[in-house]
């Protein structure tokens, strides 16, 4: 590729062509504020916190959206570029609700980080915020107008990330917001709650519901039995949140916070990941015996689960009807473990922590309890759990290493891969391989299952049987492959979906500095403690789900585990988004 | 939780679905005309807007999202997502009309229908609002009551012609 020498400041530096002026100076350590610009999405321009001078030119051009050419001359450090970038958050800043003490991005806001960088102290502008109310009408997801900045981010990952298309642009000049289609509440609408609009918003206008102070009263409730599920993508993720490498393995870390802070049993949602494999693995065995529904999808995210209940409610039979290793381990908590340690079903509480904000919403489906008692009874994502380890005065980088509990707490190493795109598609090929072909599969790292292309296929040779399987991640590319069964052009016998970009270590709970970079290294991680750190690979070896069996669920699709870990799928919310009278 | 009501879906009926069929098919179903489709089918709307469930039989008809078809509706000014009245009356203020005292038409209009600019009359019969250029700045100050420009105006004709309409 051609390669281009622009100055800037006076520091020459060579980049490709087609190269942002926000790039090359990045690449000489030169830090352009940003407030719209996210690395994953395509560029807006619309922010303007990024201005610089470029020698020749009139007026200041947006960085973003500028590529250099060849002699380029840019200042960035003048009184006139950082006059003008003040300026702008000073006018962002006019139009926010400063209730900054108050809010959740507290200390991870990017606003409050550029007020801080200006050194802003005080404004003489007359404040102009948006008087919209508050949106907190579902479990999952609470959006403030208020402190919208309108940098579109949101607009971004909801209608061309997810393609689901709830959040858009409405109105125009000053009256221009953020809003849903005639600023209905999130629960009036399609939203699959999957929260990749609160991963990349830059301030405090798009936030998970914080569930942590039911969490600490629960825990300092001496007649409650609390205990905590940890799902696989938080141990490549939590790290972030502490300043540690990206993508850095504490599994150990982890399980020693939770048990400082006060849960009395900590265990792994690997074990019934591991249990999901070996329920959904024969579900396809009968299926393709029995003539079954195929494809049949995968149905561990609840976010995707939204997104097919809203939009193919028509194809809802696809669906495995394995609840998602989250409820399973829900069900079994009121039941088998309850059963086990002889404590009332009705005095146990059990937490989840997801990198999922849609977790939240699957955790409160009226389905999902067990003779009257929830399941699920609190979820957090992983940037909660973080914020409670820091409120504790935890010093996460230090804590010793600690092992998970019995019986919940052994996972193999086709549970750990479920965080990632693929995963799921991987561990249930090891399992069903085994079982059809009686033998182990040529090799256990299922290559054409992994990475970030964002639909997959390959093909399984089961005994003779050839069979064509693909993995679909963001709900963008889920749309597609389910178009492809609904024309009837669809080539695969099992698709694996997740609705968040790269798999739930991509989730809409994970750390607010998420990027597609921070996700590959998580990805490399947990395909690191699949292979190096844990003695079984595969879920039919896990002994515990074995002696699960055994003692308390006799067979895979059983009675006990149809009364425990399926469910069934219903349409959702045919009032708003598909009126058709004819 | 929460206090924000979820709106109602009752505009629309079997009759008025088959005359926005009309209008889709008059312009083959084509997402581009947007705008034209939804001033048309806004014009057979009691109170002159775009009620919520009628944006989504027409999202679901063009195959297009519902995000949309709102996005347009709120950016142009002839098109309303709320109810507004029978007659829409435009009052031009842009530049020509502005040069030409557009201000003295809009206190004439607001003491003979005795509203302010972006409200409607109890009866429902009228609503006020602002509106950019149509066009017709050789007879500025100009306004627009439904489709019929009127210009070169005083309060003695204004009254006259909104008579007209009552």
């Amino acid at each position: 590729m051609k390669e281009v020498k622009i100055s800037i400041n006076n520091q020459e530096v060579v980049v490709p062509q087609g190269t942002t002026i926000l790039e090359a100076a990045r690449k000489i350590g030169i830090n352009i504020p940003t407030l719209c610009y996210h690395p994953d999405q395509a560029i807006k321009a619309n922010c303007r916190v990024c201005v610089v001078e470029v020698k020749g030119s009139r007026k200041l051009a947006a960085s973003c959206s500028t590529p250099v050419w060849d002699g380029m001359e840019v200042v960035t450090t003048s009184k006139k570029v950082l006059d003008a970038q003040k300026g702008v958050i000073e006018l962002l800043i006019a139009s926010h609700n400063q209730d900054c003490l108050n809010c959740q991005r507290n200390g991870t806001c990017e606003l409050q980080n550029l007020a801080e960088r200006f050194n802003i102290t005080k404004t003489d502008m007359d404040l102009d915020i948006l008087d919209i109310p508050i949106d907190d009408t579902n479990p999952a997801i609470v959006r403030d107008p208020s402190k919208c900045v309108k940098c579109n981010r949101c607009v971004e990952a909801c209608r061309n990330t997810q393609g689901v298309d709830i959040l858009t642009y409405s109105h125009r000049s000053d009256e221009y917001i953020i809003s849903t289609p005639y600023n209905l509440p999130l629960n009036s609408t399609l939203c699959t709650y999957c929260g990749q609009c609160s991963a990349v918003c830059p301030v405090g206008a798009i936030v998970e519901r914080d569930d942590t102070d039911k969490v600490f009263d629960v825990i300092a409730d001496e007649k409650k039995h609390v205990i905590v599920q940890v799902a696989p993508a938080i141990r490549v993720s939590i790290g972030d949140a502490f300043g540690l490498s990206e993508g850095e393995i504490v599994t150990g870390q982890m399980v020693n916070a939770l048990k400082q802070l006060g849960f009395d049993k900590v265990f792994d949602t690997n074990f019934t990941a591991d249990l999901t494999i070996i329920e959904e693995g024969n579900e396809l065995i009968h299926r393709l015996k029995n003539g079954g529904t195929l494809p049949m999808i995968t149905s561990c995210s609840p976010g995707w689960i939204n997104y097919i209940e809203g939009k193919y409610d028509h194809l809802l039979d696809h669906l495995s009807t394995c609840k998602s290793p989250q409820q399973m381990f829900g069900a079994l908590s009121k039941s088998y473990y309850a059963e086990k340690t002889g404590i009332d079903p009705k005095n146990i509480v059990t937490v989840s922590v997801m990198p999922c904000t849609a977790k939240k919403y699957e955790a409160q489906r009226p389905e999902f309890n067990t003779e009257g008692v929830r399941d699920v009874d609190i979820v957090l994502t992983t940037r909660e759990l973080a914020k409670m380890i820091k409120m504790s005065g935890l010093d996460f980088k230090a804590l010793p290493e600690t092992e998970f509990d019995s019986p919940f707490g052994i996972g193999t190493g086709a549970a750990v891969i479920f965080g990632a795109t693929g995963g799921v598609m991987e561990a249930a090929l090891r399992t069903v391989y085994e079982v059809v072909v009686g033998k182990e599969m040529p090799s256990l790292d299922f290559e054409p299952a992994r990475g970030l292309k964002g639909i997959k296929e390959a093909e399984v040779d089961l005994n003779g049987t050839k069979i064509k399987v693909a993995v679909a991640h963001s709900l963008s590319n889920a749309k597609k492959v389910m178009d492809m069964i609904d024309k009837g052009e669809c080539p695969y016998t099992f698709i694996e979906v997740m609705a968040c970009p790269g798999g739930c270590i991509g989730g809409g709970g994970q750390p607010i500095t998420t990027t597609l970079a921070a996700k590959a290294k998580r990805i490399e991680s947990t395909y690191k403690i699949d292979k190096e750190k844990l003695p079984y690979r595969k879920s039919h070896e896990n002994p515990a789900i074995n002696h699960l069996y055994d003692e308390y669920l006799k067979e895979p699709l059983g009675h006990k585990s149809h009364e425990l870990l399926h469910t069934h799928y219903h349409p959702r919310n045919k009032k708003v988004a598909d009126i058709k009278l004819k | 939780m929460g206090s924000i009501a979820t709106p109602e879906f009752e505009v629309l009926n079997s009759e008025l679905t088959s005359k926005i069929d009309k209008i889709l098919s008059e312009n083959e179903y084509d997402a581009s005309k947007l705008v034209g489709i939804l001033l048309d089918i806004q014009d057979i709307v009691p109170k002159k807007y775009i009620p919520m469930d009628v944006a989504a039989y027409v999202a679901s008809e063009l195959n297009i999202p519902l995000t949309g078809v709102y996005d347009v509706i709120t950016f142009y000014s002839s098109l309303s997502d709320k109810p507004r009245a029978e007659n829409i009356i435009n009052l031009c203020k842009s530049i020509v009309c502005r040069t030409n005292n557009y201000m003295d038409l809009q206190k004439s209009l607001e003491k003979i229908l005795g509203i302010k600019v972006g409200e409607s009359t109890a009866d429902g019969k009228f609503a006020l609002q602002y509106s950019a250029c149509f066009g017709a700045c050789d007879v500025a100050p100009a306004i627009k009551i439904n489709q019929d420009v009127y210009g070169n105006l005083t309060e003695e004709k204004l009254e006259e012609i909104i008579k007209r309409y009552r």
